[in-house]
């Protein structure tokens, strides 16, 4: 086995050295087993996309759920709903969309060779996202201090179902509410922290300048990531946020 | 283009806070959903790039995602809502 290993390393050698001048030619970046880096580029976004269709469905189960419960205890989601602050909640959707800006800048940035314009925005991209984890921090202190957290101190008694005064939520069917509400919202900001590292991570190789016009895959598909995480809560905001408001 | 964008997204999100102090009696909700909708298109086609610089199997992971979420989604639902209909 070690000997045909090394006749087939040999072998490769002398084909590079065949081509010696291509091979210096080419991009160091490019991996052996792709054709060209076109090909590379594309096998890592598909790699990525694949990984964001197994996130929809991991996520798609608590919508289920969500849905489910909601149908279920419409009047008592309602009440709970509008106990949390919505203006914070509108907030960081705001906060979301520009740090979504910030990395479409970054990729392009890193496109076109703009060095200081990747570095700005990937540090804006995770200062937006360090502001949306200390907003939800603030949201849930408010649930703490309200007693709004699912478990042995819960507590939703008197509080009217909008629209029909003088009825009260039922606060069981509220803490469901809540219950979903912190396991969505603290999946996303778990999400969230990862994403933070992942643009910590890009930011320190931008700073090396390891990214060129010809290879800057890894920012490309960290800001796929940071799409998706997004999409998340653009469909969070409403359902969590805004059920019955008007009434 | 990434401006406009996210200039569309901005106001999508005024919009659904201000349809959400709106009484639309059963529109609510699909009203809230569709704006929803819209704005992750927006972000799916232009800030991922599925629209411009896309292969085709990218196209077909994201159309294999959505479809088996609504797969998920919808016969759960059909099943949940017409439970009361014996």
């Amino acid at each position: 086995m070690q000997d045909s290993a090394s006749v087939s390393a040999s072998a490769t050698t002398a084909v590079h050295d065949h081509h010696g001048d291509a091979h210096a030619a080419h991009n160091p970046a490019l991996l052996h087993h792709f054709a060209e880096p076109e090909q590379q580029r594309d096998a890592a976004s598909l790699g990525m996309w694949v990984f964001l269709a197994t996130e929809v469905m991991f996520f798609g189960g608590l919508f289920c759920a969500y849905l489910v419960y909601r149908r279920w205890y419409f009047s008592d989601f309602a009440a709970a709903s509008k106990s949390i602050n919505m203006w914070l909640g509108a907030t960081n959707t705001a906060v979301l969309i520009c740090s979504s800006l910030t990395v479409v800048l970054a990729v392009w940035a890193a496109q076109t060779a703009r060095r200081t314009l990747l570095i700005i925005s990937l540090v804006l991209t995770m200062l937006l996202g360090v502001a949306f984890l200390a907003i939800k921090g603030v949201e849930y202190k408010e649930k703490f201090d309200e007693h709004h957290v699912p478990g042995a101190s819960f507590s939703f008694d008197h509080e009217e179902i909008p629209g029909h005064p003088g009825e009260y939520a039922n606060p069981k069917h509220a803490q469901m509410f809540f219950s979903l509400y912190f396991v969505m919202t603290g999946l996303h900001a778990l999400h969230m922290i990862i994403g933070l590292g992942i643009f910590a991570w890009l930011l320190t190789m931008s700073w090396k300048g390891r990214f060129t016009p010809e290879w800057h895959t890894p920012v490309e598909i960290g800001g796929l990531y940071w799409h998706f995480v997004d999409i998340v809560w653009i469909y969070l905001f409403p359902l969590l946020y805004l059920i019955d408001r008007h009434k | 283009m990434y401006f406009a964008v996210f200039t569309a997204l901005l106001v999508g999100t005024a919009l659904t806070v201000f349809a959400a102090t709106l009484d639309l009696g059963s529109l609510n909700a699909p009203v809230a959903l569709g704006i929803a909708t819209v704005k992750a298109t927006l972000v799916a086609l232009f800030f991922m790039h599925v629209w411009h610089a896309s292969e085709k199997l990218t196209k077909l992971v994201v159309v294999a995602a959505l479809f088996f979420l609504m797969l998920l989604l919808g016969l759960t639902m059909t099943d949940y809502a017409t439970r009361l209909w014996s």
